[in-house]
């Protein structure tokens, strides 16, 4: 029994939430690798991509909501996010044509890129703020719970208590199918196998033929879809506030260093090694352990290694380790 | 026109803003105070010393740092760990565990960093390194939770923290800058030799911790109760104001005693700063003309072939990324004493590392000079931007009712303008001026 408990204390606190976080993560992480791997170059301005794209979803879930339009159990946000998406395509579209093209045409140096992609992050910022304000913005609605705690209990008799939030559901279930469809679009399209040549050696693909411009756009309207439906499941999941999801670039980078940048693979696996981390060592372990201990070696205290602000300190302590073990990550990547 | 003389004339163009910053009310954008132009002014020298710290590492070697926010905010820890009084009684109650802990910590690293270069590569290494980490791990915080506790009791409304050594406040300005080298050396051993964006991610990081930890560590640095009443170098204001020869002269001058105390003090700020900045920029420039610095710009234009002429690419690299952040340091510090208070819930990375970046590539990356401009005219147009906003605003919205909701949307997110104008100014003139207003030369 107290196995039992212990394993479902364990589920709820830090199996699930980290499963969830982790599918947040690897869609973010495959936004920043596919820039990398196609345009060859951290975006830094990815955080604030997914706020816009968010901050759109939240403004259309509003209105639905004001119009009395829902989708029933589900939050009226999923009904937004494609309107979400769009407007995000539309956004790294112009800042595409607007900022890089030039800097492309010119072959300028990675790290300039980077510096306008900072510009970039500057002014997204400044427009999320300007829009939606700098507080915090809740927008679930619907079924808040897919298993109460209570109902779990009186389901199992056991002691601890197992709840499934819905937005960490549909988390793991959207997520699951984004990324079916993005390795499908990869690795069956003509265009997904045009974007993988492109990515593999540049010039072998412009001699076959393959149009730049179009692999480049196509490019970003995927990671403009991946960032905004990431930044939604990530506001469903929390909350909205444009800071938090800037913050989110260091794990975000963090998952796709590891598992290798420019590898889809690899920023998914990455996704969840950080967020999994992140969520054991912040986790108070005091519980789990009295169940499993016998009692005269239970904890006193919360058997908690860090605290929870530190969980940034951890997708760097991780991040560290692989830049000098193996920088490629774990998924060879192309950069070192 | 010679470019000297252009130049000049920027500096001069700068300082008729401040001048006029502190005579006019005109234009709806200046406010005619002189104590708000010497605010400015003195943010902006020491914006202008951060901005030289980033040429040093971006301009001379191609460094890209984005952690600038990490290395100003310990050097203001500096100033409070040097120069305010220990609090009675912290060091007996716990001081002596957490140091103890730090130095256990400390070996625990050296122990696996000697275990990995020791032992041959394989299961044995890795699983004792982790061993080590993890037993290290334990102890450490064995040790250090007791004293952190002891500590943090004492007195928790105005102390619970360990207070500093009660030295010379001034002398808190270099221990700003070694303190950010240190922290400069861990980074630059690990993200240096790899791919630049690796460089650029890992100092993101570790401003964010740095961060963390002084948000969280109360022993240290109180966290976000902050440290108020840092001491100044300067005298108070309403020492001034009671100082009879001060009121008799400052009615010379005809200045009533309150201006004139205000005045006084940021006056001396400005000197103080002016000195620090100009020291700086003085070795900046020795530096740029040196062998030491053809060699640094050989290396930032062609790595492969300064490699190939036998120069250490890397321990060069690691070298000047160190100076860099120290500077970066120093100024931190200089900000702290200024403000005469740490607030660690206050440092924010779109303040005080991107708009750093802005002011050196407005102001000219490669050039000493340019970065100086860059930084006071940047912080200028930092703090005149919002006013800017709003005027534009009230403008635009002027059809519409007092009372109206776009309006006072508007008018409130007004503020929010500064960042998107600080992006658009480094993208234009990233695309249209990269060489900066003094490009190198």
């Amino acid at each position: 029994m107290d196995v039992l408990n212990a394993l479902v204390a364990l589920s709820n606190f830090v199996l699930i939430p980290g499963i969830a976080y982790g599918s947040q993560l690897a869609l973010g992480a495959l936004g920043v690798t596919l820039i990398y791997g196609i345009l060859r170059f951290s975006n830094f301005a990815h955080g604030d991509t997914m706020a816009f794209g968010t901050m759109v979803t939240i403004l259309f879930t509003w209105w639905f909501q004001s119009m009395g339009i829902s989708a029933g159990p589900l939050p009226t946000a999923l009904l937004a996010l494609p309107i979400g998406i769009v407007a995000t395509m539309g956004l790294v579209v112009v800042t595409d044509r607007a900022v890089y093209r030039f800097y492309r045409a010119q072959k300028a140096k990675p790290v300039i890129f980077v510096m306008a992609s900072l510009g970039v992050m500057f002014m997204i910022n400044g427009l999320v703020r300007f829009i939606i304000g700098p507080g915090d913005q809740r927008f679930a609605d619907g079924e808040r719970f897919i298993i109460k705690a209570r109902t779990f209990k009186q389901m199992t008799g056991l002691d601890e208590g197992l709840a499934i939030k819905t937005s960490q559901g549909i988390t793991v279930v959207t997520a699951i199918i984004v990324v079916a469809l993005l390795f499908w679009f990869l690795n069956k399209t003509r265009t997904g196998k045009s974007m993988r040549a492109y990515s593999d050696n540049e010039d072998l693909a412009l001699l076959s033929g393959i149009n730049p411009e179009r692999v480049v756009t196509i490019t970003w309207l995927i990671v403009a879809a991946l960032a905004t439906i990431a930044g939604t499941l990530y506001g469903l999941d929390k909350s909205f506030k444009p800071f938090t999801y800037f913050q989110l670039l260091l794990p975000i980078f963090a998952a796709a260093i590891v598992g290798g940048l420019g590898s889809p693979l690899g920023a998914i696996a990455g996704g969840f090694v950080i967020a999994m981390s992140e969520v054991t060592v912040t986790y108070a372990w005091k519980k789990v352990a009295g169940y499993l201990l016998p009692e005269s070696l239970a904890p006193d205290g919360l058997a908690q290694l860090l605290s929870t602000d530190y969980k940034f300190a951890v997708s760097f302590a991780i991040l560290v380790v692989v830049l000098l073990f193996k920088p490629t990550g774990i998924f060879k990547g192309k950069a070192v | 026109m010679s470019e000297t003389v252009k130049h000049t004339l920027l500096f001069v163009a700068v300082g008729v803003l401040l001048l006029l910053e502190g005579t006019t009310t005109g234009l709806g954008i200046f406010s005619g105070s002189w104590n708000s132009a010497l605010t400015i002014l003195n943010m902006g020298l020491i914006s202008a010393i951060m901005a030289l710290g980033v040429n040093l590492q971006w301009g001379f070697a191609g460094l890209f740092n984005v952690g600038i926010m990490g290395f100003t905010a310990l050097g203001g820890l500096a100033v409070v760990l040097t120069a305010m009084p220990a609090t009675p009684g912290a060091w007996s109650a716990g001081g002596g565990r957490i140091l103890l802990a730090l130095v256990l910590g400390a070996l625990t690293i050296a122990a696996a960093i000697m275990a990995y270069r020791k032992l041959a590569a394989g299961l044995t290494r890795v699983l004792g390194m982790i061993v080590l980490l993890v037993v290290g791990f334990f102890l450490f915080r064995v040790v250090l939770d007791p004293g952190v506790d002891a500590v943090e009791s004492i007195n928790p409304a105005l102390a619970g923290n360990i207070g500093g050594l009660g030295l010379p406040v001034l002398l808190a300005w270099p221990v700003g800058g070694l303190l950010a080298a240190g922290a400069a050396w861990v980074i630059g051993k690990t993200a240096l030799g790899l791919r630049s964006d690796y460089l650029a991610i890992a100092t993101l990081g570790i401003a964010e911790i740095i961060l963390s930890v002084l948000k969280n560590e109360d022993w240290l640095s109180r966290g976000v109760k902050n440290v108020v009443g840092l001491p100044r170098p300067l005298p108070y204001e309403v020492d001034l104001q009671n100082d009879p020869g001060f009121v008799a002269s400052a009615a010379n001058w005809g200045f009533d005693p309150t201006t004139a105390s205000t005045l006084y003090v940021k006056l001396g700020y400005a000197l103080l700063f002016t000195a620090v900045l100009l020291v700086l920029l003085w070795m900046a420039q020795m530096a740029l003309k040196s062998p030491w610095g053809r060699m640094m710009r050989a290396i930032r234009d062609n790595e492969i072939a300064a490699r190939a002429m036998g120069k250490d690419v890397t321990r060069r690299h690691l070298q000047i990324f160190i100076l860099g952040s120290a500077i970066c340091g120093i100024a931190g510090a200089m900000m702290t004493t200024l403000d005469s208070q740490l607030t660690p819930g206050t440092y924010n990375p779109l303040r005080f590392t991107f708009l750093i970046w802005v002011m050196v590539i407005v102001g000219g990356s490669g050039n000493n000079f340019g970065a100086v401009l860059g930084g006071i005219l940047v912080w200028f147009l930092w703090i005149k931007v919002e006013p800017l906003g709003i005027m534009l605003i009230e403008l635009a919205t002027s059809g519409m009712a007092e009372d109206s909701w776009p309006r006072g949307h508007l008018l409130e997110s007004a503020a929010h303008m500064r960042l998107f104008t600080m992006g658009l100014i480094l993208l234009l003139m990233l695309r249209f001026n990269p060489r900066g207003l003094i490009p190198e030369k």
